[in-house]
C-alpha cells in the first residue's frame, strides 16, 4: 500500500502524472495501447490490460482469496516497490509468490512460508518486470546504495528492472533507455501470450498484465 | 540504602519495560516499514515504558513491596515524567512530523510544529472549563491541572473503546449471528466482479482508441480545466468528446460498483472463514464464551444506566464487597486483610493485563488499516499518545477496584480530583458507546443479508 502503483498505472497508459492518488480499494483496471515491434513492418497495435490489484501481502486470508480471482489469465506480472522502503521490496518475494501459485495450484493454496526459490522463479513462463518508484525521495548519496540492491533483486526474479518517480514523465520518455526496456518487456508479453500457441496474430486484441502490490505490480503494497 | 535498592529495582523493570515496547514496535507495528527516523521509536518505547510502570507501583502498593516513601518518590517522579511526555513531546513530534509530510513547509519546519503544539495547548486547556474536575484550590500551573485534563480525555477513549468492545465481543464470538454463506455465493458473487471489471475493460479501450485517434489525427482534446475553460466548453464542444464524457461517466459508475463488489465479496469470505471456525473446538468454546459475555455487557449496560439515573456512585469495591458478601451471608471466616490483599492483587492484575493487551491488539489493528509510509510516523505517535493518556485514566479509574487501604497512595498521588465525577462521566460515554455500536452493529447486520438476497 501507498507504494505508486496507480500513479505509475495511470503514468503508463495515459502519459499524463496522476493528479490526486487515492487509497485503491480492490481491483482497478486501465488500458494501455502498445505498438508491438514499434518501427519495424511486423508492428501491430495491442491494448495492454494493466490490472491494478489493492491490499497488501499481510492481508487477511479473506481478502487474499478474493484477490485470487484476478490472478487468472495472466499474460505478464509487473512487481512495483517502494525505493525508500526497504521492507517492500523484501515483500515482491510473497507476492509472486501469491501471484504465480495460481497457475500452479488451481486450488488456490499459497504456500506460506514465503521462503523463495529460485528454482520456481527460473522455469516461470511468465514475464516478470520490477519496477522501483519514489526515486525522487532518495538523496543522491544513498542513491548508488539503493540501486545496486534493486539489481540484485531484479536478477533474483530474473527480471528487468526500472527505477522511476511516477510523478515525473520524464523517466519513461521515448527513446529513453527506461521507454525502451518497457517496450521489450511488453513485446515479451505479447509474444508469450500469442506466438507460443500459433503463428497468428490478431490485432487490436488484449492481454493482461497483472500489477503486484507494493511492488510494481498494480497490487497494493503497503 | 534500601532506597538505593529500590531504585535499581526500579530502573531494571523500566529497562525491561523499554525493551518490551521496543519489541513491540519492531515487531508488530512496524514489520512493513522501514524505521527512518529512530526518535519515534524511543518516544513511544518511553511511553510505554512510564505507563507500564505505573501499572507496577500499583502492584507494589498492594503487595507491599519497596519502601512506602520511596513508592511515594516514584510515583511523584513517574507522573511527572509521563505528563511530561504526553503534553509536550509527543504533540510537538506529531506536529513536526505533520509539517514535514506536507512538502511547502519544509523551510521553516520547527516554527510550524511549535505553531501547532501551540494550538494542541490551547485547546488542550480549554478542554478543563466545561467540566466540574478541579475543587478550586489549586493554581494554575499544577499538575492537578494537567492530569485532570489528560484523563478527561483517557477517560472518554476508554469509555469508547469498552463500550464498543462490550457490545462486539459477544457479536464476534457468537455463530448466532453469521450469515449463511454458501460456496455458489461466493462464486455468483466472483463471477459479477469479474464481469463488471470487463465491461469497464472494454469501455477504457474504446476512450483509449478514441483518444490515440484523435491524437493522431492531429485535434488535441484538452480537457477543461479551470474555470474559464469550463464556461468555454460549455458553448463549444467537439463532438467526439461528448461522447467520450459520456462513457467516462459510465466507466466511474462501473468502477464504484467493482469496489463495492469487491468489499462485499471480501466480506462472504470472511464469513465463510468463519463458519468453518465455529465448527472447531475452539470456534465453540468462544462461542460459549460469547453468550457469557452478552450477558456480562447487558448486565454492564444495565448498572451504567442504573448510575446515572440514582445518581449513585459505587461506594465500596468489588474485592471489599466480595469479602463482605462471603463473610455475612455465607457465614464463612476467613482472615479479611490477607485475603483482601492477595484478591485485590490478582483482580487488579488482571485488569492491568487485559487492558494492556487489549489496548495493544486493537492499536494494531488500527495503524495496519490506516497508515501508509507517508504517515507511519505520525500514527505511531498518535498512538503513543492514545496509549499514554488510557493508561493514566485507567489509573485513575482502577482506584475504585481497590480496598480504601490501596487507595490512598492514588489519592494522595494525583491530588484532589473530583474522582467521582470521572466515574460518572465513564458510565455516561460508555453507555453512549454501547448503544451506538448495538445500533450500528443492528444496522450493518440488517444490510448485508439484503444485499445478499438480492444476488
Amino acid at each position: 500500500a501507498g507504494v505508486g502503483k496507480s500513479s505509475l498505472v495511470h503514468l503508463l497508459c495515459h502519459n499524463q502524472v496522476l493528479g490526486n492518488p487515492s487509497w485503491t480499494v480492490g481491483c482497478s483496471v486501465d488500458v494501455r495501447i502498445h505498438d508491438y515491434k514499434e518501427g519495424t513492418p511486423e508492428e501491430k497495435t495491442y491494448y495492454i490490460e494493466l490490472w491494478d490489484v489493492g491490499g497488501s501481502v499481510g492481508s487477511a486470508t479473506s481478502v487474499k482469496s478474493t484477490r485470487a480471482v484476478f490472478y487468472n489469465l495472466l499474460n505478464g506480472i509487473i512487481l512495483v516497490h517502494d525505493l525508500t522502503n526497504k521492507k517492500s521490496s523484501q515483500n515482491l518475494y510473497r507476492w509472486s509468490l501469491e501471484a504465480l501459485n495460481r497457475d500452479v495450484a488451481p486450488t488456490g493454496v499459497l504456500v506460506t512460508n514465503g521462503d523463495y526459490d529460485r528454482e520456481q522463479f527460473a522455469d516461470n513462463q511468465i514475464p516478470l518486470l520490477v519496477i522501483g518508484t519514489k526515486l525522487d525521495q532518495i538523496p543522491e548519496t544513498k542513491r548508488n546504495e539503493v540501486l545496486t540492491r534493486t539489481a540484485f533483486l531484479a536478477e533474483d526474479f530474473n527480471a528487468e528492472e526500472i527505477n522511476l518517480d511516477c510523478t515525473n514523465p520524464r523517466y519513461l520518455a521515448a527513446g529513453s533507455s527506461n521507454a525502451v526496456k518497457l517496450s521489450r518487456f511488453f513485446d515479451k508479453v505479447i509474444e508469450k501470450r500469442y506466438l507460443l500457441r500459433d503463428g497468428n496474430q490478431i490485432p487490436g486484441f488484449s492481454e493482461r498484465k497483472r500489477f503486484g502490490g507494493g511492488t510494481l505490480k498494480s497490487l497494493h503494497y503497503d | 540504602m534500601s532506597f538505593l535498592i529500590d531504585s535499581s529495582i526500579m530502573f531494571t523493570s523500566q529497562v525491561l519495560f523499554f525493551g518490551f515496547g521496543w519489541l513491540f514496535f519492531m515487531r508488530k507495528l512496524f514489520k512493513d516499514y522501514e524505521v527512518r527516523q529512530y526518535v519515534v521509536q524511543v518516544i513511544f518505547s518511553v511511553t510505554f515504558a512510564f505507563s507500564c510502570t505505573m501499572f507496577e507501583l500499583i502492584i507494589f502498593e498492594i503487595l507491599g513491596v519497596l519502601n512506602s516513601s520511596s513508592r511515594y518518590f516514584y510515583w511523584k517522579l513517574n507522573l511527572c515524567v509521563i505528563l511530561l511526555i504526553l503534553v509536550f513531546m509527543v504533540p510537538f513530534y506529531i506536529g513536526y512530523f505533520v509539517v514535514s509530510n506536507i512538502r511547502l513547509l519544509h523551510r521553516q519546519k520547527l516554527l510550524f510544529a511549535c505553531v501547532l503544539w501551540l494550538t494542541f495547548m490551547y485547546f488542550f486547556w480549554k478542554l478543563g472549563d466545561p467540566f466540574p474536575i478541579l475543587s478550586p484550590k489549586h493554581g494554575i500551573l499544577s499538575i492537578e491541572q494537567l492530569i485532570s485534563r489528560v484523563g478527561v480525555i483517557g477517560v472518554t477513549l476508554m469509555a469508547l473503546l469498552s463500550g464498543f468492545g462490550a457490545v462486539n465481543c459477544p457479536y464476534t464470538y457468537m455463530s448466532y449471528f453469521l450469515r449463511n454463506v454458501t460456496d455458489a455465493d461466493i462464486l455468483a458473487l466472483e463471477r459479477r466482479l469479474l464481469q463488471t471489471m470487463d465491461m469497464i475493460v472494454s469501455k477504457k479501450k474504446r476512450i483509449a482508441m478514441a483518444h490515440r485517434t484523435m491524437f493522431q489525427r492531429g485535434e488535441v482534446h484538452n480537457k477543461p480545466t479551470g474555470f474559464w475553460g469550463m464556461i468555454k466548453s460549455v458553448t463549444t464542444s467537439v463532438p467526439g468528446s461528448e461522447n467520450l464524457s459520456l462513457i467516462q461517466q459510465e466507466v466511474d459508475a462501473l468502477e464504484e460498483l467493482s469496489r463495492q463488489l469487491f468489499l462485499e465479496t471480501a466480506d462472504l469470505h470472511a464469513t465463510k472463514e468463519r463458519i468453518e471456525y465455529s465448527k472447531t473446538f475452539q470456534g465453540k468454546y468462544f462461542n460459549f464464551l460469547g453468550y457469557f459475555f452478552s450477558i456480562y455487557c447487558v448486565w454492564k449496560i444495565f448498572m451504567a444506566t442504573i448510575n446515572i439515573v440514582f445518581d449513585r456512585v459505587g461506594k465500596t469495591d468489588p474485592v471489599t464487597r466480595g469479602i463482605e458478601i462471603t463473610v455475612n451471608y455465607l457465614g464463612i471466616q476467613f482472615d479479611v486483610k490477607f485475603w483482601s490483599q492477595h484478591i485485590s492483587f490478582i483482580l487488579v492484575g488482571i485488569i492491568i493485563v487485559t487492558s494492556i493487551r487489549g489496548l495493544l491488539i486493537t492499536l494494531t489493528k488500527f495503524f495496519y488499516a490506516i497508515s501508509s509510509s507517508k504517515s507511519s510516523n505520525v500514527i505511531v505517535l498518535l498512538l503513543a499518545q492514545i496509549m499514554g493518556m488510557y493508561f493514566v485514566s485507567s489509573v485513575l479509574l482502577i482506584r475504585m477496584s481497590m480496598p480504601p487501604e490501596y487507595r490512598i497512595i492514588i489519592t494522595e498521588v494525583l491530588g484532589e480530583l473530583q474522582f467521582n465525577f470521572y466515574h460518572r462521566w465513564f458510565d455516561v460515554i460508555f453507555l453512549v458507546s454501547a448503544l451506538s455500536s448495538i445500533l450500528f452493529l443492528y444496522l450493518a447486520h440488517k444490510q448485508a443479508p439484503e444485499k445478499h438476497m438480492a444476488l
